[in-house]
């Protein structure tokens, strides 16, 4: 979907604002939804694409305004109805009304968690390891120029541009259909390295570069006339 | 409490992540335990220490930093350094030819079992639009002026690999321990907007 999420490239934001000595978290509330998003959702409510999904599609002007730990909260609130785990009235009043019905699972131990936040995670990689790469390394790419009404991690200013295969970094599931209840699309994904001229014009350094993480189904092979 | 004005998107967010956190604590959704041991983790435990740890250590152990840059996800797996967003790790080594940079574009991914929770300017608007089009900007605004022959090349990490940069051994530092060496290494110079500053 081409909605304010995708900023690579856009002007006018003004500068990065660093702030010293930052702490994690600057209020209770940020420690508390990251806490419960993370201790809630590996009880396989949803995947990291749907959540994603979720949050770009917060509407544009409440995007920019909204702090990083507020789209959390957007995020959760929105999968919480999506999923039925609670119903708008729990939301709004914080008590538990509804009795029958609803996804309502075990809630994830803390071993599980810990065990999570310390070891690999298989989420959507590393599967079909046989699966055969559409491309190869050192092999000239044209980005597709697609424009999906759906969740997708193709960003436009890659679109339509050419690069280079340097990576292949095995197989994962396509985001674009993973985010929306399947079908699942293992493909692999590779490193493509995308000139800053071929991106940005004849202005920008002739050295630099960009690297971007592309499944087999963003692109096609470069097909010299 | 429940009325129109309180969805307003971005109103009363205290409020509504403390509803979010009775409701789900009393249907037995989520447990006391779990997250407190979340918030231990990300506020106490994960951190930039743990990637200047793996930096201090590349580049002192030639081997170790082979290993690192071959497959980073098996080395900090082996140290324990993997989990959530830090399953699939890839390390970029800066060399006198190549300055590399990480963002995310599209959302705010981030190497949080490396460098921990991201810091709010990697988060914002202004460094997802301009790191791919203006590194070089950026790293002016760091303090770091970099050659016109030197490569930025930028990561943009919108699958599920994360990335950190192996920042350049400073000068002056031949003689440090690896301990030593740790304490110079910064946050920023692992995200690559900022380098290790050489020692007088």
């Amino acid at each position: 979907m081409n909605s304010i999420h995708d900023l690579g490239g856009m002007d006018n934001f003004g500068p990065i604002n660093v702030e010293p000595n930052e702490p994690v978290f600057h209020e209770d509330w940020e420690r508390k939804i990251l806490a419960l998003t993370l201790g809630l959702l590996p009880a396989g409510y949803c995947n990291i694409d749907e959540m994603r999904r979720t949050t770009e599609h917060i509407d544009p002007a409440i995007y920019l305004q909204a702090r990083y730990y507020q789209k959390w909260l957007l995020t959760l609130e929105s999968i919480l109805l999506e999923k039925d785990i609670l119903t708008q009235e729990e939301i709004e009043t914080g008590k538990s009304i509804r009795t029958e019905g609803g996804d309502n699972r075990p809630a994830v131990p803390v071993e599980m968690m810990q065990y999570a936040m310390a070891n690999p995670i298989p989420a959507n990689a590393e599967l079909d390891p046989d699966l055969k790469a559409k491309f190869q390394v050192g092999e000239e790419i044209l980005a597709k120029n697609i424009n999906p009404y759906h969740h997708t991690r193709i960003p436009r200013y890659i679109r339509g541009k050419r690069g280079v295969i340097v990576q292949d970094h095995g197989v994962f599931l396509l985001a674009d259909t993973n985010a929306h209840g399947g079908p699942e699309k293992p493909q692999h994904v590779y490193s493509v390295r995308f000139t800053a001229q071929e991106l940005w014009g004849d202005e920008a350094n002739p050295n630099d570069s960009v690297c971007i993480d592309l499944h087999d189904d963003y692109m096609d092979p470069l097909v010299s006339n | 409490m429940a009325n129109k004005n309180h969805r307003a998107p971005l109103s009363d967010t205290q409020l509504r992540v403390k509803a979010l956190e009775s409701v789900l604590l009393e249907k037995g959704l989520v447990d006391q335990a779990t997250m407190d041991a979340i918030i231990d983790n990300y506020e106490n435990k994960v951190g930039p220490h743990n990637g200047a740890r793996l930096v201090a250590r590349a580049w002192t152990d030639p081997e170790f930093k082979a290993q690192l840059l071959k497959d980073g996800s098996g080395t900090i797996a082996k140290l324990g350094l993997a989990g959530i967003e830090g399953t699939h790790i890839e390390v970029k080594e800066n060399t006198a030819d190549v300055h590399n940079m990480v963002v995310c574009t599209l959302c705010s991914c981030y190497p949080w079992t490396i460098l921990g929770l991201p810091p709010t300017w990697y988060k914002s608007t202004p460094y997802r639009a301009r790191a791919v089009r203006d590194p070089r900007g950026i790293l002016k605004e760091f303090g770091v002026e970099m050659s016109e022959d030197v490569e930025v090349r930028v990561w943009d990490s919108n699958a599920e690999l994360r990335y950190l940069v192996l920042p350049m051994r400073p000068e002056g530092s031949e003689n440090l321990t690896e301990d030593e060496l740790a304490a110079l290494v910064t946050r920023d110079s692992m995200i690559g907007t900022s380098v290790v500053d050489a020692i007088n």
